[in-house]
């Protein structure tokens, strides 16, 4: 028994936090928010150059062929910077579905490309009205009618959707199954798109515990800073309490996630009760810490020009998609009790 | 990350699953009376007997050495087999570890095999009438007598659990009344029976006599029942409540076992068709409430990968404290919501839903939450200690 990650694993986490730190700051997050593309080729060629975007793709097609206890804390360091690019869609879900599903001319088309960084993948599966990312997408995989498709984005014909989280890009995608591949049916399909399913839940609820965890980071940095009544407000036992409150949502969120990803990892049995509870929990975890947040920086982060906003609407988004608290908490109850 | 046990430890898994499903007793009264503890105490010297009592102690002492992975693996097969809680806890996993860190070698001797075999049978002494979170507070005394080579000590302590049924109290006593509020305090260990003790018995919430005043009217202990040194109380004392709040008293296995039997209620009542409307809206309740046993048994396999790797869980036990006793709360009253008008009717009653054991188990976990520090006092720790809060 070891519940805890490697040296290695720990310092491709370091890694990545490093190259957010310098590629994506705050003030990158605020670009995209203004921009009306959003998204940084460079940003995602750095991603690419160090092996994060591949991460999950086998060795032979460019990628490293880890897996997703690997890609965890690489994703908790997305959440925390407020990533503004499709690394849940590509690397989390697309990649390891194409490796494992996809015909083999199909998975050879791709697999390259997506590993190093010039092509672009997003996903949609039934039930998920939006398709986030899909004006960049070289490629969009989408569940329709019990089968998977590969299709290009040239052949999508997309419709925005505005977001409470200026950052992201949604739309609605309409296409012709004539401008499309067939990436499996059947059985395989429904077990891939079950599977996909479970993964893009872990990997939101990783990068919500980043958000998390950034949150009480930036909060406790105001209220220690904050004076009123001549002191911090942060030595105020009601301040306390918010924050202590959200360190302890975040504290026993973490390891459900960490066991969600082995359960991926290792194929566990009960894989999809373990998924659920890790996106239950993170869910809302994030939502009560961005709460937290808000209240303890008081009216600054009630603006705009604060970046606390960046997060708690990153946080409501990513708690809302792919199932929130209540749609996994019906799950463990339908497993638990049915 | 590997999540499975090894096939040594999954031996000793079975052992201890074999051992307990034939030895468990059933349906034992609460341990919080005075036929209840002795029954329960008959049991402790069973567990004593096959050394299942103090598994992760030395053989010398009367355990198996045994790791704290298998400690863990121990207490979820002991909850699981419906073992009944340790009445001896405050001994085993409070004062044991505290005399394996400070102890002399002769207070090894004279008092772990003792304490194993439940022929010693302790309390702890912490809170006074006006020293409860504030333990630093206390006013008890103990004076030096050097002539007779002793201490003479002063003082009462109050709600000593078990301390009407206990023989021995442990506890802090100021030595040194000038000194500053942290200092001048020794850890001492106190016979009940000296002359000069007065117990009275005290009902809690759940009308058992489980709490105690212990009154102490110049009563003489000799130099050897000091722990750790004289004036040295307060970082001692600080060692055994670090026990207390973070993972030796709770172990997941309970809370787990627990959840299990909630889930296992829910079905039951689903079964039977009755108030179908109520056991439906409480699907997602019985989830909630079972995810978080989940939660904080997960949470203890990542502090003990860290701890068997030396790095200690500090100040985060005091989350582990909050969330275990919150846990246990939220657990019982959704048992109880569940039970809806049936709920109140308690142990005796004929009416009563498993003997009246959720309203039991309620009322014992609202302790949860106050005792071993205040929830309170523990978020101000987090608050302060794990983020950096500034104390004023």
């Amino acid at each position: 028994m070891r519940f805890a990650f490697t040296d290695d694993q720990l310092m491709f986490r370091d890694a990545m936090a490093d190259l957010l730190a310098n590629e994506c700051p705050p003030e990158k997050v605020r670009w995209s928010w203004n921009d009306d593309n959003g998204r940084d080729p460079s940003l995602w060629a750095a991603l690419a150059a160090m092996g994060v975007v591949g991460l999950t793709a086998p060795e032979a097609s460019g990628g490293l062929g880890m897996n997703e206890i690997d890609l965890l804390p690489i994703l908790t360091e997305a959440g925390r910077a407020a990533l503004p690019a499709p690394l849940l869609e590509t690397t989390a879900v697309v990649i390891p579905l194409l490796a494992e599903s996809a015909p083999d001319a199909l998975a050879a088309t791709w697999l390259p490309s997506l590993s190093d960084g010039s092509a672009i993948a997003t996903v949609s599966l039934e039930g998920q009205p939006f398709v986030s990312d899909a004006h960049i997408a070289d490629l969009l995989v989408a569940e329709r009618n019990g089968s998977l498709f590969a299709v290009p984005g040239a052949n999508l014909r997309l419709t925005p959707q505005t977001s409470v989280d200026g950052a992201r890009r949604l739309f609605t995608a309409e296409w012709d199954e004539a401008d499309a591949e067939l990436i499996a049916s059947g059985e395989v399909a429904a077990a891939a798109v079950a599977l996909a399913f479970n993964r893009g839940a872990v990997a939101a609820a990783a990068e919500l515990i980043g958000m998390a965890e950034r949150m009480i980071a930036m909060t406790v940095e105001y209220v220690v800073a904050r004076q009123q009544f001549g002191v911090p407000i942060g030595s105020f036992q009601a301040v306390k309490h918010h924050l202590a409150d959200a360190e302890l949502k975040v504290s026993f969120a973490r390891p459900m996630v960490w066991n969600a990803a082995y359960a991926l990892a290792s194929g566990e049995p009960d894989l999809d009760r373990s998924v659920s509870m890790a996106k239950c929990f993170a869910s809302d975890a994030a939502e009560v810490v961005a709460r937290k947040a808000l209240q303890c920086h008081g009216a600054i982060g009630y603006t705009t020009e604060h970046d606390l906003h960046f997060w708690l609407k990153r946080s409501w988004a990513l708690a809302a998609s792919w199932g929130d608290a209540g749609w996994h908490r019906r799950r463990v109850a339908a497993l638990l009790l049915d | 990350m590997d999540m499975r046990f090894t096939e040594a430890e999954e031996a000793f898994r079975a052992e201890a699953r074999a051992w307990l499903e034939a030895n468990v007793p059933h349906g034992l009264p609460s341990g919080d009376t005075h036929e209840g503890f002795a029954l329960h105490v008959e049991w402790e010297k069973k567990l004593f007997a096959d050394r299942w009592s103090v598994v992760s102690w030395p053989e010398e002492y009367g355990g198996r050495g045994a790791s704290l992975w298998e400690w863990l693996i121990f207490e979820e097969e002991y909850y699981r087999a419906g073992g009944p809680q340790r009445v001896t806890q405050n001994g085993i996993f409070l004062l044991a570890p505290t005399i394996f860190e400070f102890g002399t070698d002769e207070q090894k001797a004279r008092f772990l095999p003792a304490m194993a075999a439940a022929e010693d049978l302790w309390c702890q002494g912490w809170s006074e009438p006006d020293a409860g979170s504030d333990l630093a507070g206390i006013k008890s005394r103990a004076s030096r007598d050097d002539a007779a080579g002793g201490w003479v000590i002063n003082g009462q302590k109050t709600w000593t659990t078990r301390g009407a049924f206990c023989n021995w109290v442990f506890g802090l006593f100021r030595t040194d009344p000038d000194a500053a509020r942290h200092s001048g305090m020794t850890y001492l260990m106190v016979p009940l029976d000296a002359p000069g003790v007065t117990v009275r018995g005290v009902e809690r919430l759940d009308g058992d006599e489980g709490f105690a005043e212990v009154f102490f009217d110049d009563v003489f202990i000799a130099d050897d029942l000091v722990l750790g040194g004289v004036n040295n109380g307060w970082g001692v004392a600080m060692a055994t409540a670090s026990s207390e709040r973070g993972l030796t008293l709770r172990s997941p296995g309970r809370f787990c076992a627990a959840a299990d039997r909630l889930v296992e209620l829910h079905r039951r009542l689903a079964a039977t068709g009755e108030h179908p409307e109520r056991v439906a809206s409480l699907r997602e309740a019985v989830a909630q409430a079972w995810m978080e046993a989940e939660a904080y048994r997960l949470a203890t396999l990542a502090d003990v990968s860290g701890m068997v790797e030396g790095v200690s869980q500090g100040a985060r036990a005091s989350l582990t404290k909050i969330y275990w006793s919150e846990l246990d709360v939220n657990l019982n009253e959704t048992a109880l919501r569940l039970l809806g008008p049936t709920a109140e009717l308690i142990e005796g009653s004929a009416g009563a839903i498993d003997g009246g054991a959720w309203m039991k188990a309620f009322e014992f976990s609202l302790s949860g939450p106050i005792y071993a520090g205040t929830n309170e006092i523990q978020r101000n720790v987090v608050a302060e200690r794990v983020l950096g809060l500034p104390r004023k």
